[in-house]
């Protein structure tokens, strides 16, 4: 009975810090969003409490400056292609080193799997130079080979795993039906493994959508600008009217917190998944 | 009878895509970047050979290396305040969101990941801004706690403290969901047999799951050492490039972007062979820490 009631409390305990913390992490999102909705200066009254009035001009004026969404649909086109490449390139990948088993294999799988604790940023130098001499300097072109390289190292991590632990009777089985190892991969692996890409975008997706660094020194055009990108130029434009800056943050926020509250425990499951063993 | 040398092309093949995309864009770029180091000039066809040149200029030019040294103490200091707020808070609130009857433990872990999922710049700006004494500080005075009043990103010595602790903020969530999956795969026989036993939760924590969960510790500390060790986003949103005020939040990432890519206020040329150097130096360093490490795990994961 003491015991009992002495484990409740304890819980009580853990309840009042996680509270707590959940309202350090919402605190500053409700602080963002309901000062969207004010003005220049009414952002100064009652700074963390809702507006007298609600002021709808903000969105309206991002929406309608047109910069943002084409830096929306750069965005959009680098990361949705990035991903496709880096989930089809890692399973084709991941394909070959789990079924082909010798040293090389094992070698090339070491080769690819260093790349997770190397960060890719340290070699722009030479990737400056690399995408200047392919003439994608200033252009959205310039990201899809980088997130690729980028990505590559988790998604063979995540989808040789995988592929190791699908029953060999499945092979058997197939090669016995004459089917060619393009066949196999098309027909038998790519349909299993879909929780495994999806974890490797899901991985990956974040990463690239909030990318910051490489839009910043590869790209100076305005229209072929990311969002990320477009949203420091926004802020440096609005500076003067942070109820504006904020809807710029909202607006560019919303799109991966929604994808995020849809499937919240995918996205918890993908981004751990490239980091713990098993 | 299948040809065993078709059958090892039959294979490149299916590598060839990964392989080609990740040597060209990745192993390349790295290792030529250690050519680099030893050269200088930002044209490839005028490029002059300088041996350890950029290092010693690095090293020796009084004002270079000053910059240097400051931001490779900051860069230690923000590590080590996230290595200790990410992993202590971390673990408090896995241990908590493991109890076999704790109620709600889905929705505070939705809420403990959702920064996470945010931009960097998105978060710096924001907390930028709430940390502005002229926009926030009245308000705190009326809630009676005007300690907080004050200008957290302009004052030298809180500024770096603020950064570190609004990155913790950002990141928390993958050391806590990864010590979370840690947890979990402990025995619920040797927890039951500790309860059993009579250990309290502290001593349960202390002798048995802290143990246990050590290589995940270690694991999330190489993490932390990568990711911070090139953190740039966090300074360029909620003070700059320069590492304001007076180089208190300047880091190795952003030394390397005004060195080497965007070029040194106020000539505004970049020097790509420094750039190099400071890039080998913080290279060399991360192998140092994630080589052993990765042996470790191999050792002990397989």
């Amino acid at each position: 009975m003491q015991a009992s009631l002495k484990r409740a409390n304890k819980h009580i305990v853990s309840h009042i810090v996680l509270v707590t913390w959940s309202l350090i992490v919402l605190f500053p999102l409700w602080t963002l969003v309901i000062n969207s909705f004010k003005t220049r200066l009414t952002i100064y009254d009652n700074p963390f409490w809702i507006p007298k009035t609600w002021n709808f001009s903000n969105y309206q004026t991002v929406i309608r400056d047109g910069d943002f969404l084409t830096y929306f649909k750069n965005s959009f086109i680098v990361v949705s292609a990035s991903l496709l490449l880096v989930t089809f390139f890692a399973s084709l990948a991941a394909y070959a080193l789990a079924r082909y088993k010798n040293r090389f294999a094992q070698a090339y799988y070491f080769f690819f799997i260093a790349g997770m604790m190397v960060p890719i940023k340290i070699a722009s130098i030479k990737l400056l130079e690399l995408i200047r001499a392919l003439g994608l300097l200033n252009t959205i072109w310039a990201l899809p080979p980088i997130y690729v390289a980028m990505g590559l190292p988790v998604g063979i991590f995540i989808l040789t795993a995988f592929i190791k632990d699908l029953p060999e009777e499945l092979y058997e089985a197939a090669l016995i039906d004459g089917s060619s190892s393009w066949n196999i991969y098309r027909q038998i692996v790519l349909p299993l493994v879909r929780p495994a890409l999806a974890s490797t975008a899901i991985y990956n997706l974040i990463p690239f959508w909030n990318d910051l660094w490489f839009p910043l020194i590869f790209i100076n055009e305005e229209k072929e600008k990311t969002l990320l990108l477009g949203v420091t130029r926004l802020f440096g434009q609005y500076q003067t009217d942070w109820s504006r800056v904020l809807a710029v943050l909202t607006l560019s926020a919303i799109p991966v917190l929604l994808l995020y509250l849809a499937m919240s425990s995918q996205f918890i499951k993908g981004v751990t998944s490239g980091s713990v063993k098993g | 009878m299948r040809n065993h040398r078709t059958h090892h092309l039959v294979w490149l093949l299916y590598l060839a895509p990964a392989l080609i995309m990740y040597s060209l864009f990745m192993a390349y770029p790295l290792l030529d970047s250690l050519r680099l180091s030893f050269f200088t000039g930002n044209n490839p066809a005028t490029r002059v050979y300088v041996g350890f040149g950029n290092f010693e200029k690095l090293f020796t030019d009084p004002q270079i290396s000053q910059r240097y040294w400051s931001a490779f103490f900051n860069t230690w200091v923000f590590f080590l305040i996230h290595l200790v707020v990410q992993n202590g808070l971390g673990i408090l609130f896995a241990v908590m969101l493991t109890f076999d009857t704790m109620k709600a433990r889905h929705v505070y872990q939705t809420i403990i990941f959702i920064p996470t999922t945010f931009a960097v710049l998105i978060t710096g700006y924001l907390w930028k801004l709430m940390l502005n004494p002229v926009w926030s500080g009245d308000f705190f005075v009326s809630i009676g706690l005007p300690f907080l009043r004050h200008p957290w990103l302009g004052d030298t010595k809180t500024a770096l403290i603020a950064v570190s602790l609004v990155s913790c903020w950002q990141w928390l969530g993958i050391p806590t969901m990864m010590f979370v999956a840690a947890l979990r795969n402990i025995s619920v026989e040797l927890l039951e047999a500790a309860l059993l036993e009579g250990a309290g939760n502290c001593k349960t924590f202390f002798l048995i799951k802290l143990p246990l969960i050590k290589p995940v510790v270690g694991i999330i500390a190489v993490l932390t050492f990568v990711n911070n060790f090139n953190a740039f986003d966090i300074v360029f949103a909620m003070t700059n490039v320069n590492g304001a005020p007076e180089y208190a939040t300047d880091l190795i990432g952003t030394l390397f972007y005004r060195y080497g890519i965007a070029g040194q206020h106020p000539i505004g040329i970049p020097d790509a062979g420094l750039g190099s150097a400071i890039a080998v130096i913080t290279l060399l360093l991360l192998l140092c820490v994630v080589i052993p490490t990765l042996k470790k795990t191999q050792k002990g994961g397989a």
